[in-house]
C-alpha cells in the first residue's frame, strides 16, 4: 500500500479512487481533522496557533502572503510523506484550503520536485474519457509498491 | 480516533441517501449519521468506519463513493445553521465533482476495452500565428 497524494487535494474523485484501489490517499483533510479536533483548544475556533506558519515557513519564504504559508503548514506535510501522486489539472471549483492559486502552483512544484512517481491528468468530459481517466489511475496505482 | 467520511451517491445510482442511513441504522456499528441531499455523512472511531463504509460501498460498487472529512457533522464551525445560511466551503467541490459522478460510475462499472482518444488540437503556436500574419500583410 503506497501513500498517494491527490491534487486537488479535496477530490471526492480521486480520494474515492485511490482508497478503492488500495491505496492510502493523502488529502488536506486529515490535517485539517487533527487541528480542528484537537483536545486542548488553543485558538478558537480553527486552532491554528502560532506553530502553524512557522510550519509554512519550511516551504514558503517570510515574505510570502501568510495565507500561502497557512495553507501549506497544512498541505507541506503531506507532500512530504508522499510516495507517489496523482495531478488533475483545471479542476472546475477549488475553495476552502484549496481556493489559492499560487499555493497550488507550489503545491504541484513540490510535488514534482520530490521526484516520486506522478500521474497527470485531466478531469474528463465525456464517457470515454472517464474510462480512459479511470483506467490510468488504475494502471498507475497497480504499477506501485 | 474519530474520523469522518462522505458517502455520495451518483445521480444515476438506485441507492437513495436514505436508503445508506437506514442501511447504517440498521447495523451493528455505533456511529453519528446525517443524511444530506448528496450522501450522508458518518462519524465514528476509525476501525468501525472503514468496516462501515465496506457494507455501504457493496450496496453499489460503482455508485456509490467516499470521501474523508476534517470537521465532525454538524460542527457550528461548518454548519449552515450555525453561520446564518449560505453552502459552507467545502460543498462547491463536491457539486462541481458530483457532475462527474455518472461518468466515472458507468467507466468503473464497465470491463471492456478502454477507447482511444484522438488528441486535443493545440493551439496555433505563436511563431507559426506571427509567419502567417507577415506572410499576409506581405
Amino acid at each position: 500500500m503506497a501513500k498517494v497524494i491527490v491534487y486537488p487535494p479535496t477530490s471526492m474523485i480521486l480520494y474515492d479512487l485511490v482508497e478503492r484501489m488500495g491505496h492510502k490517499a493523502l488529502v488536506v483533510s486529515e490535517a485539517v481533522r487533527n487541528l480542528v479536533t484537537a483536545s486542548g483548544i488553543e485558538s478558537p475556533p480553527l486552532n491554528v496557533t502560532p506553530e502553524e506558519p512557522k510550519k509554512g515557513l519550511r516551504y514558503a519564504a517570510v515574505d510570502v502572503p501568510s495565507g500561502v504559508r497557512g495553507r501549506m503548514a497544512l498541505i507541506g506535510p503531506i507532500i512530504e510523506e508522499a510516495e507517489a501522486a496523482i495531478i488533475v489539472e483545471d479542476p472546475g471549483w477549488l475553495t476552502g484550503c484549496s481556493g489559492c492559486s499560487r499555493t497550488n502552483e507550489l503545491v504541484r512544484l513540490l510535488i514534482r520536485t520530490k521526484g516520486i512517481p506522478v500521474l497527470d491528468l485531466s478531469y474528463p468530459t465525456n464517457d470515454d474519457e472517464a474510462k480512459v481517466f479511470v483506467q490510468k489511475i488504475r494502471t498507475f496505482l497497480e504499477g506501485l509498491k | 480516533m474519530l474520523v469522518t467520511k462522505y458517502v455520495i451517491t451518483s445521480s444515476e445510482s438506485n441507492i437513495l441517501p436514505s436508503d445508506i442511513a437506514m442501511k447504517i441504522y440498521g447495523s451493528k456499528y455505533i456511529v453519528t449519521v446525517k443524511e444530506t441531499c448528496f450522501g450522508v455523512v458518518i462519524n465514528g472511531e476509525e476501525e468501525v468506519i472503514n468496516a462501515l463504509v465496506k457494507e455501504i460501498r457493496a450496496l453499489d460498487p460503482a455508485g456509490i463513493f467516499i470521501k474523508d472529512r476534517g470537521f465532525p457533522p454538524g460542527d457550528p464551525r461548518r454548519c449552515r445553521g450555525r453561520r446564518g445560511g449560505g453552502a459552507r466551503p467545502g460543498f462547491y467541490m463536491i457539486e462541481s465533482e458530483s457532475k462527474m459522478l455518472p461518468m466515472i460510475s458507468r467507466a468503473l462499472a464497465s470491463e471492456g476495452i478502454v477507447p482511444v482518444i484522438p488528441k486535443k488540437k493545440k493551439p496555433l503556436p505563436i511563431k507559426r500565428l506571427e509567419e502567417i500574419v507577415r506572410n499576409g500583410l506581405s
